[in-house]
């Protein structure tokens, strides 16, 4: 099993659904091979796919998405932490105020 | 000590797959918050999110100056962001140009808001990329769980089947 290729697709499916075609174009393989890893995929419920017309339109799966929310998850935590440490530099920038009021 | 009754944490969405907004609500009013952005001596004491050291904050606040933010992570890598100021109304809004430095092609236009609000003021930072890639790549700037690490799970659930 061809696994870095599987890879590859769920770091294209991972940033938007795409057409099979799409895929196939991105991923430089034939068709068929695609829809083989595809397969493999849904298989294992990590993809979906729906009708749009004539296309087949595939997207990561919600559940086994949480990983995707966990990553968002640990820029904000960043941010967090950031503007914890923000927080304290602006008390600290009004405890000077009052200070600098009683002087 | 600091009275710690807020219950403030900032809310990260991506209004669009080129984009990422930040919003925090702070006790602080607008004019603070936007002087703790913009002197330097205070960045250093707050950009590094307690990662690491900021250990450069540079700041020619007028429009057409340039900004530069680095930290040193505990492992020794550096953390840069640099920029130029395209727009600056002093105690509301800033907007200038941003790249990761990890990831050199992408240049986001960032817009940073400081709104009054009841008893402080709300902080919005807008980050709008040109490709999605590149939003990808700085939301992973500094990141020990990067999308990569969260792909690597999913694939393992696949392999185990």
């Amino acid at each position: 099993m061809a696994e870095p290729r599987r890879r590859e697709l769920l770091d294209l499916l991972a940033r938007g659904e795409r057409p099979v075609g799409e895929l196939v174009g991105a991923l430089g393989l034939a068709q068929p091979q695609v829809s083989k890893h595809l397969r493999v995929l849904r298989t294992v419920g990590l993809v979906d796919v729906r009708e749009d017309g004539r296309q087949r339109i595939y997207r990561l799966n919600a559940r086994p998405l949480e990983p995707i929310h966990r990553w968002v998850g640990a820029y904000e935590r960043a941010w967090n932490e950031r503007f914890e440490a923000l927080d304290e530099v602006l008390e600290e920038m009004k405890e000077q105020g009052n200070e600098d009021d009683v002087t | 000590m600091r009275t710690m009754s807020r219950s403030r944490s900032a809310v990260v969405t991506l209004p669009s797959e080129k984009e990422i907004l930040i919003t925090r609500d702070f006790d602080a009013p607008p004019e603070a918050v936007y002087r703790a952005y913009t002197t330097p001596e205070l960045v250093q004491r707050w950009w590094n999110a307690k990662r690491g050291e900021v250990t450069v904050a540079e700041i020619d606040l007028h429009v057409g100056g340039s900004w530069r933010f680095a930290m040193e992570t505990p492992d020794g890598t550096e953390v840069a962001f640099h920029g130029v100021y395209r727009e600056i109304v002093p105690n509301e809004r800033i907007v200038a140009t941003e790249v990761y430095e990890g990831f050199p092609d992408g240049e986001a236009l960032s817009t940073i808001t400081f709104a009054p609000r009841a008893g402080g003021s709300t902080l919005t930072i807008l980050v709008a990329h040109n490709r999605r890639e590149h939003r990808d790549a700085h939301i992973e700037s500094g990141m020990e769980d990067g999308l990569q690490d969260a792909l690597d799970l999913l694939e393992e659930a696949a392999a185990g089947e």
